[in-house]
């Protein structure tokens, strides 16, 4: 196809970025939520024709473009499967999220509408950079209009917050583009299809290795870079926290999918042991942690950084349940985690609190919002029949497959998981309607309902034909794991042939004629 | 000597020599109330010295680039940074009128028709030092620029920052000339010479313990004019006494001169001596980084916050410089380039903040909640703010690449990546910027109008920063590689 449109998916928001800008706050800032609505939706609308057109087992990279614009680096962009279903999740939850902002953000409505379309702009850039450079600029611009949707729009203790968010990140990348120098001096180009397969020297692999993982495992959040996360999501304002837990996160996934992996496979597995230890903790750890939180977000937070753990282990399981269970879990996680700050946004728009402790029995006033919290709660504990259970069961046989111990481990974390998540959903549903402010809050509105009813619907799918999602990423993830297969650590789970034994298989043995 | 060639080879020089001298008689006989045509008279002429410059760099430079025997040297890289010297001059000369003119300027209110001259004997200065290519005419031009200098810095004779500012700077700059002066003629006693060439020459095999001194007293010398640590005290100090204006001056235009000065010594004369230098650039490149962002960090004045984030960037372009080699001088360019752009426009933002009679405001008190009283004044800061930070999609992290780049592709990796952790240092105060602009409520002080030239410059500025000047990368690079290949062909 001659059409650019991965370069127009990212002018559209572009453009309404711009225009929101313009517009500002002029009455009361409806313009500008139309503008931003409008270009979302339209976004949406070119990423499913995207997703129509995308060749499932055609070319490895589609829709390239090419421009020589820029000295030192290029602009060019394309995308394989991967990169596909991860675009397609920031665009399906970017016009939920202004929806999400309609009436919460009521304060400088076009900067904030601008913010979230330039935020929709560089997720996009990222997941389609061809470029080395390129993406980390994508990569890296992200801090700036996130920096803003927490700095300004957030909660009281926002500054602190949006400190954190934007210095632990930037420390974190900045190693990574060291070693990105490295990488093009070395390779002589900075061609990311061309880098995938350039054998670097496996002792300097593990050093661009390290770099790369200070910085996707700030992203992700691994275990112990976690903190700045909830404190951001906290902060954030509830779009934020969703495109936050939604899409940012899994730039960390992608940067390990994309980069870690097919570029320093020795390095992978010669670090798998680091990635797994520190994603044991934190499944075991931040689940116990989310199980003491009062705060809903907070809770929230912290397992999110339980699940994105679980994508770490499916990612250097070094084998394809692995891959495709990690994808699938972001995939999830991204709509589940999205949903539920979406959930928690919801009443807190009513009652302006996250503590827990000031809901209860919502269930009988809310039957609507209750149904919706129900099934993401249970998605989120990876329910069979949702989008969470296929995810995690792939990547734990995944991980089965090269550690008992680790799958051991991380399947503890699924039962955490399941604790955390029905505790604060019988504490803010179900019991007696202690508060009566609470008691009193009016159920979902339609606005509410366009949020939570796309939502809902795709994680069913995902959880009952996930084929639709995995089709486009199995080609994609077979030469991944073809290329990473000679690396592979060795396994405990493997087979050991016995010698078969002599006679039939159900001979008893007798001692002799007549011996009773 | 061919006089004529030598002549044509200075013609911007000599334009800018007849005119400061013209409108000086002018200044003399008419006064004060000539001060706004000296000004365009003076931004015209910087404008047709720099139109002199097109076809050299455009075309490149002829073989004969010395001119009067081994005096000056008139190459692709003395054009490059000449360019910039007169851009950033221009600048600083429309910034100035709307600020003396006004309240700001106490109870000297009105431009002097002296300070355009003045200008314009600074960057002549600053012309002769960039093609300096013997020491005497290199400390000629470095003293024709600091005594202006020095002048326009207290150039607010009632005001008593201005005035200091001016004395701290004429003693500083003295002692620096003395050192670099000290460091000269032990290169010529132990050399014998002082045109670059010879000096080379003799410096060639191993060093001897005077000819290290000489070097190392040259090498502080131009440390302390580029205001690289440890040589940086005097900044601060200077940059929040002086007129806001002349600050702008003295962030821009001397330092793309000092730093061109400094580049064309250490590749020109101590060419065949890296190691004995190369130490020395790295730990004060280090050091400034460094330095520059923890001294930033609990600053409460805007003007003095900048001049330690010129520190701060100084440390950047010296990074260029101590890679050695093409690669790295380009960068350096391309970074001078975009720091003077984003210097530029940070000066004028601050000359923008303005009460409603016309008084400036300096503090990060006074611009609490500026997003939301003056929008695009906010917008244009921290456009430059993050750029300053390095962070893409701006233009300063262009810059930042570029000279990453250089360093790590030299080899210097392990250098490199101590210098780009520390560089998240100095983004801490300038997300405070943001910060306060953006996050906290408003003061509402700044109410006054501002010029028009004051608004052109800062959103062409702000423009460049912004992504629309990736565009423009591969023309500048292409630029700053010609100009740092002159300084390695001649080698």
């Amino acid at each position: 196809m001659d059409f650019p449109i991965l370069t127009t998916m990212m002018l559209v928001p572009l453009a309404g970025a711009i225009l929101c800008l313009f517009v500002g706050n002029q009455g009361d800032g409806a313009p500008a939520r139309g503008i931003a609505l409008a270009s979302t939706l339209a976004t949406f609308a070119l990423g499913i024709l995207l997703w129509v057109n995308y060749d499932i087992g055609g070319a490895q990279w589609q829709f390239q473009e090419s421009y020589d614009l820029f000295a030192g680096f290029s602009y060019a962009l394309g995308i394989d499967g991967i990169s596909l279903m991860l675009i397609m999740l920031s665009v399906f939850l970017m016009p939920i999220c202004i929806l999400a902002s309609w009436e919460a953000i009521t304060k400088r409505v076009g900067e904030y509408m601008a913010a979230f379309l330039f935020m929709e702009v560089l997720m996009i850039g990222t997941f389609a950079a061809q470029d080395l450079f390129l993406f980390y600029i994508f990569f890296e611009a992200g801090l700036i209009p996130m920096y803003l949707i927490i700095g300004v729009w957030g909660g009281d203790n926002r500054i602190y917050a949006s400190y954190k968010f934007f210095l632990y990140t930037l420390l974190g990348s900045v190693l990574m583009l060291v070693a990105m120098f490295w990488m093009t001096a070395t390779a002589g180009t900075s061609d990311i299809p061309t880098l995938m397969e350039y054998p670097f020297p496996e002792g300097a692999q593990m050093w661009l290795w390290l770099a790369f993982f200070a910085s996707f495992a700030v992203k992700v959040p691994m275990w112990p870079f976690h903190t700045w996360l909830p404190d951001a999501h906290v902060q954030a304002p509830t779009a934020g926290s969703v495109i936050l837990a939604g899409v940012l996160l899994k730039l960390g996934g992608y940067g390990f999918i994309r980069f870690s992996l097919p570029m320093f496979p020795e390095a992978s597995a010669e670090f798998a042991w680091l990635v797994f230890i520190l994603s044991m903790i934190a499944v075991i750890y931040t689940s116990l942690v989310a199980l003491v939180q009062a705060d809903m977000k907070k809770l929230i937070a912290y397992s999110s950084v339980a699940h994105m753990a679980i994508v770490t282990v499916g990612l250097f399981a070094f084998n394809v349940q692995g891959l495709e269970g990690a994808m699938l879990i972001m995939l999830s996680h991204g709509l589940v985690s999205g949903a539920l700050f979406l959930c928690v946004g919801v009443i807190y728009d009513r009652l302006h609190t996250r503590e827990i402790e000031r809901y209860g029995g919502l269930s009988i006033n809310m039957p609507y919002y209750a149904i919706f919290f129900l099934l993401f709660t249970m998605a989120s504990i990876g329910l069979p029949g949702t989008s969470g259970f296929v995810g995690e069961f792939l990547s734990l046989a995944g991980i089965y497959q090269t550690s008992s111990l680790v799958a051991l481990i991380c399947t503890t974390g699924i039962i955490l998981g399941a604790a955390y998540m029905l505790y604060l959903y019988r504490r803010v549903a179900f019991g007696a309607q202690t508060n009566e402010d609470a008691a009193a809050m009016s159920d979902i509105r339609p606005r509410e309902w366009a949020m939570m009813v796309p939502i809902a619907a795709v994680v069913l799918w995902m959880g009952v034909y996930p084929e639709s999602f995995l089709a486009p990423m199995r080609e994609d993830i077979r030469v991944l794991n073809a290329q990473i297969a000679d690396a592979a650590p060795a396994s405990d789970a493997e087979l050991a042939a016995g010698t078969p034994r002599d006679g039939m298989a159900n001979a008893i043995e007798h001692d002799g004629e007549g011996a009773h | 000597m061919d006089f004529p060639a030598s002549f044509a080879l200075i013609a911007p020089e000599l334009i800018l020599t007849a005119s400061g001298l013209m409108l000086l008689l002018v200044c003399a006989w008419r006064g004060d109330k000539m001060a706004r045509p000296v000004a365009i008279l003076a931004a015209a002429a910087l404008f047709g010295a720099g139109f002199m410059l097109v076809p050299g760099l455009h075309f490149g430079t002829g073989p004969d680039t010395y001119a009067f025997g081994t005096l000056i040297k008139v190459d692709g890289f003395a054009l490059f940074a000449k360019a910039l010297i007169y851009l950033a001059a221009i600048g600083c000369l429309m910034i100035a009128p709307a600020f003396f003119n006004s309240e700001a300027a106490g109870s000297e209110k009105g431009l002097r028709a002296e300070y355009s001259v003045l200008v314009l004997f600074a960057v002549l200065g600053m012309s002769i030092m960039v093609s300096a290519a013997d020491f005497i005419t290199l400390y000629l031009g470095l003293e024709l620029n600091s005594l202006a200098a020095y002048v326009l810095a207290s150039i607010l004779r009632q005001d008593q920052r201005s005035a200091e500012a001016g004395l701290k700077y004429f003693v500083l700059g003295a002692l620096a000339s003395g050192i670099l002066l000290y460091g000269i003629s032990l290169l010529y006693g132990f050399t014998g010479g002082t045109d670059f060439v010879s000096v080379r020459a003799g410096l060639e095999g191993d060093l001897s313990t005077g000819q290290l001194f000489g070097l190392i007293f040259v090498m502080a010398g131009l440390a302390f004019k580029i205001a690289a640590v440890p040589f940086h005290m005097w900044t601060p100090d200077v940059y929040e006494g002086a007129p806001t204006p002349v600050t702008a001056f003295f962030s821009t235009a001397p330092k793309v001169a000092a730093v061109a000065l400094t580049a064309r010594v250490v590749f020109e004369v101590f060419g065949g001596q890296v190691l004995a230098w190369q130490q020395i650039v790295m730990f004060a490149a280090l050091a400034s980084i460094v330095f520059g962002a923890l001294g930033a960090i609990g600053q409460e004045n805007l003007k003095r916050l900048l001049a330690y984030s010129s520190i701060n960037n100084i440390g950047f372009i010296l990074l260029g410089l101590a890679v050695a080699n093409a690669d790295g001088a380009s960068a350096m360019l391309v970074y001078l380039f975009i720091y003077v752009v984003m210097s530029l426009g940070s000066f004028v933002a601050l000359l923008m903040l303005r009460s409603e009679d016309g008084h400036l405001y300096e503090t990060f008190g006074d611009i609490r909640g500026l997003a939301t009283t003056r929008p695009v004044i906010a917008w244009s800061l921290l456009v430059l703010m993050f750029s300053l930070a390095g962070i893409p999609p701006l233009l300063g992290f262009f810059s930042k690449f570029v000279i990453f780049k250089a360093t790590v592709e030299a080899g210097l990796v392990a250098f490199a990546a101590i210098a780009i952790a520390a560089s998240v240092i100095g983004a801490f105060y300038y997300i405070k910027f943001v910060k306060v602009m953006f996050f906290d409520d408003a003061v509402d002080v700044v109410k006054g109008k501002s010029g028009n030239s004051h608004w052109a410059l800062l959103i062409l500025t702000a423009l460049i920063v912004s992504p629309l000047g990736y565009l423009m990368t591969q023309s500048l690079t292409d630029l700053a590689d010609k100009a740092a290949a002159a300084l390695f062909v001649a080698v």
